[in-house]
C-alpha cells in the first residue's frame, strides 16, 4: 500500500444522517409520517367524500358497502372522509404547538442557563410554577377562556408545555458555556447575543431537535384530548371530535371510535419513531441500551 | 433531613399556592367581559340583583389590588367562591370529589411503578433478550397511544366480549346499603379498569426508564462484590442493584404525577368516575369559572404535596443527600 490510509472527516449532521438512514424503525417512521400527511393533504382528491354529510344509514359496518370502506357514524357520515378531513387540523395544531413550545421554552432556557444568577433564579421559579398546574386541565382554562380556534388550541397547548423544553435547553446551555470554544469566540469580541444564538444553541440542537419531535406526539395527543372533551375548534373535523362524539354508542358500534384512535395512535407512534431514531443518530454511545 | 429544610420546602410550596391563587384571580380578570357575569357563569342566568351581589361579594367596584386581597383573604378562610350552575359552594362541590380523585391516580400511580419497575428489572437481566425488546416497543406505543381512547377500548371488550369487570361508575346501586367490606370490594371492581387505563401509559415508561438504570448499575463494581459473595440472583437483582437504580424512576415518580392527574381528567369522563375530572368537564361544559378555578387550585395543591412527598423519599432513598439541603 502505498498511499496512507485518510479518513475524511464528515460533519456530525451527516453521520447523523447516516445513522438515521440505517435505522429501520425510524425510516418506518418517516414512510408512515409521509404518508399520514400525503393522505390528510391530498385525500380530498382522490376520495371526495364530505365528512359532514349524512350520505348513508347510520352505523353501517365497514366493508359492507364499497362507497363506504370504513363505514358510517352514529349520524350517518362517511367515516373515511372524516379522517381525511380530521387529520389536517390535527396535524397542523400539533405542529403549531409543539413550535410554540420551542420557542418559549428555548429562549427561556437560553436565557437562563447563560446568564444565571437572578435572571436563571427568576425564571427557574416560573418555569417551577408552570410545571405545578396539571397541564391538560390549566389548557382547558384557557381554551374555554379564550374560545377555542386552532390558533388558541395551539397557543394553549404551547404555553403549559414549555417547561420541560426550559429546563432541557437551560442543561444545554450551561454545559456548553463552559467549553473553549465559547471563550474563544468571546475573545473575538463577539457579544452575549451572539454568542447565545450563533456558537451556544447549534451545538445544543442535538437533544432540542429530539424533544422538539417528542414534543409534536404530545401536542397531537393533548389536541386529540381537547376536542375528544368537545373543546377543540367546533367548526373543523378533527379525529379527538369524532371519537368524542361518537363515543356515547360505543357499545351499538365500534369502527366510528376505533379508526379516529388508531389515526392518533398511528401519527403519534410515527413521530415517537422518528425521535427514537434521532436521538439514537445523535448519541451513538447511548445505542446499546 | 433537617426540620429547617422540611420547612422551606412547606414554605416554598405554600408560596406556589398563594401562585395559583394570583393567577386564578388573573385569568378570570383576562377573560373578555364582565367579571362579574364571567364568575356568574353562562347557565348561571344571571340577573341584576345576582350580578350586584357577586359585585360586592368579590368587591368588583373596588380597585384591582383591593380585589386581589380580598379574593386572596377569602381562599385562606377555605372559601372558594360559589357555583351558581350547581348552587353549591365550591368547597363543598370539591369536598365530595376529591377522594375518588385521590384513590383513582394512587392506584395508577402505584400499579405503573410496580409492574413497570417488575418488568424493567426483569428485562435488564437479558439487555438482547425478548422481554427487552418487548419493553422498548410497549414504551413506545404506550406513548402514542391516547388515554381515552384505551379506556373506550378496554370498554368494548369488557363490556361485551368479557364482561367481568364494571365500565362505568364508581359503586353498583344495588349494593349502595350493603355492609362496608362489600361497599370497599365493588369500589375495588370499578376500580380495575379506569385505574389500569391509567396506569398503562406510565407503566411502559417506568418499564423501559428502570431496564435502563438498572442495565447502568448492574455494571458496577458493587454488584459484582454481591455476586462474587454468593448473594442469589434475584437478591442481587432487587436488592443490591434496585436500590442504586431507584433514584431516576423516583424522580420521574415525581415529575409524572401532575401528567398522571391531567390524565386522570380524562379517565374520570371516559369511566364516568365521580371525581374532579369529571367535575372540571361538567363545570368548563357550563363555564362555571368559579368550579373549575377551584378544580385548578386543589390539582395543583396535588402536585405541589406529590413534589414535596417525592423530594423526601429521595432524601430517604439517598444517603448522601440527608445533610445537604
Amino acid at each position: 500500500m502505498t498511499e496512507a490510509t485518510t479518513f475524511k472527516a464528515e460533519s456530525p449532521a451527516r453521520e447523523a444522517w447516516r445513522m438515521f438512514r440505517r435505522n429501520i424503525p425510524a425510516v418506518a417512521g418517516v414512510i408512515m409520517l409521509t404518508g399520514i400527511v400525503l393522505a390528510t393533504l391530498w385525500g380530498t382528491f382522490f376520495y371526495d367524500g364530505n365528512p359532514y354529510e349524512i350520505v348513508w344509514a347510520p352505523h353501517e359496518p365497514p366493508g359492507v358497502t364499497p362507497e363506504f370502506p370504513l363505514g358510517t357514524d352514529y349520524l350517518g357520515r362517511d367515516i373515511f372522509a372524516g379522517l381525511i378531513a380530521g387529520g389536517g387540523p390535527t396535524l397542523a395544531v400539533g405542529a403549531a404547538a409543539a413550535a410554540i413550545t420551542m420557542v418559549i421554552g428555548v429562549s427561556l432556557g437560553a436565557l437562563a442557563g447563560f446568564y444565571g444568577g437572578w435572571v436563571d433564579n427568576l425564571l427557574m421559579r416560573i418555569t417551577e410554577f408552570f410545571q405545578v398546574l396539571p397541564t391538560l386541565l390549566f389548557a382547558m382554562v384557557l381554551v374555554t377562556l379564550f374560545s377555542p380556534t386552532l390558533f388558541t388550541i395551539a397557543m394553549a397547548i404551547g404555553v403549559v408545555s414549555w417547561p420541560q423544553t426550559a429546563r432541557l435547553t437551560r442543561a444545554e446551555v450551561m454545559k456548553i458555556k463552559e467549553l473553549e470554544y465559547v471563550t474563544a469566540a468571546r475573545a473575538i469580541g463577539a457579544r452575549n447575543r451572539r454568542i447565545i444564538w450563533t456558537v451556544i444553541l447549534p451545538n445544543a440542537a442535538p437533544p432540542l431537535i429530539v424533544s422538539a419531535t417528542l414534543t409534536i406526539g404530545v401536542a397531537i395527543l393533548f389536541e386529540a384530548g381537547l376536542s375528544f372533551l368537545g373543546l377543540g375548534d367546533p367548526n373543523t373535523m378533527s379525529w379527538g371530535l369524532m371519537i368524542g362524539s361518537n363515543r356515547a354508542y360505543i357499545l351499538d358500534a365500534w369502527w366510528p371510535v376505533t379508526f379516529p384512535g388508531l389515526a392518533i395512535f398511528l401519527t403519534v407512534f410515527s413521530v415517537s419513531l422518528i425521535g427514537d431514531g434521532l436521538n439514537d443518530a445523535f448519541n451513538p454511545k447511548l445505542r446499546e441500551r | 433531613m433537617t426540620p429547617s429544610y422540611l420547612l422551606r420546602r412547606l414554605f416554598y410550596g405554600l408560596l406556589l399556592m398563594l401562585g395559583v391563587v394570583v393567577l386564578n384571580f388573573l385569568l378570570i380578570r383576562l377573560a373578555p367581559g364582565d367579571p362579574a357575569v364571567v364568575i356568574a357563569g353562562e347557565m348561571g342566568g344571571a340577573d341584576e340583583a345576582l350580578l350586584a351581589a357577586i359585585r360586592a361579594d368579590y368587591g368588583l367596584d373596588k380597585p384591582v389590588l383591593t380585589q386581589l386581597g380580598i379574593y386572596i383573604g377569602n381562599v385562606l378562610q377555605g372559601d372558594l367562591g360559589q357555583s351558581f350552575f350547581f348552587n353549591q359552594p365550591v368547597a363543598t362541590l370539591i369536598g365530595d370529589r376529591i377522594g375518588p380523585t385521590i384513590l383513582l391516580v394512587l392506584c395508577a400511580q402505584v400499579l405503573s411503578i410496580l409492574l413497570g419497575v417488575f418488568l424493567g428489572v426483569i428485562a435488564a437481566r437479558k439487555p438482547n433478550g425478548v422481554l427487552s425488546g418487548f419493553v422498548s416497543v410497549f414504551a413506545t406505543i404506550g406513548y402514542a397511544v391516547p388515554v381515552f381512547w384505551t379506556g373506550i377500548m378496554l370498554i368494548i371488550l369488557f363490556a361485551s366480549v368479557f364482561p367481568i369487570f364494571p365500565v362505568e361508575g364508581m359503586q353498583s346501586v344495588r349494593l349502595r346499603d350493603a355492609g362496608f367490606m362489600i361497599r370497599a370490594l365493588d369500589v375495588a371492581h370499578h376500580l380495575v379498569l379506569p385505574a389500569f387505563t391509567l396506569a398503562l401509559i406510565y407503566l411502559a415508561q417506568y418499564a423501559r426508564l428502570s431496564r435502563a438504570s438498572m442495565l447502568e448499575v448492574l455494571g458496577s463494581d458493587y454488584i459484582r462484590t454481591a455476586r462474587a459473595k454468593g448473594a442469589s440472583e434475584r437478591s442481587v437483582l432487587f436488592k443490591h442493584a434496585l436500590r442504586n437504580a431507584s433514584l431516576p424512576i423516583l424522580t420521574v415518580a415525581g415529575l409524572q404525577f401532575g401528567n398522571l392527574i391531567s390524565g386522570a381528567l380524562l379517565v374520570e369522563t371516559v369511566f364516568n368516575w365521580p371525581g374532579m375530572g369529571r367535575l372540571a368537564f361538567d363545570s368548563i361544559l357550563r363555564r362555571d369559572y368559579p368550579t373549575i378555578m377551584g378544580v385548578l387550585f386543589f390539582a395543583s395543591a396535588m402536585v405541589v404535596v406529590a413534589n414535596l412527598l417525592t423530594d423526601l423519599s429521595y432524601r430517604l432513598a439517598d444517603p448522601r443527600l440527608r445533610g445537604k439541603s
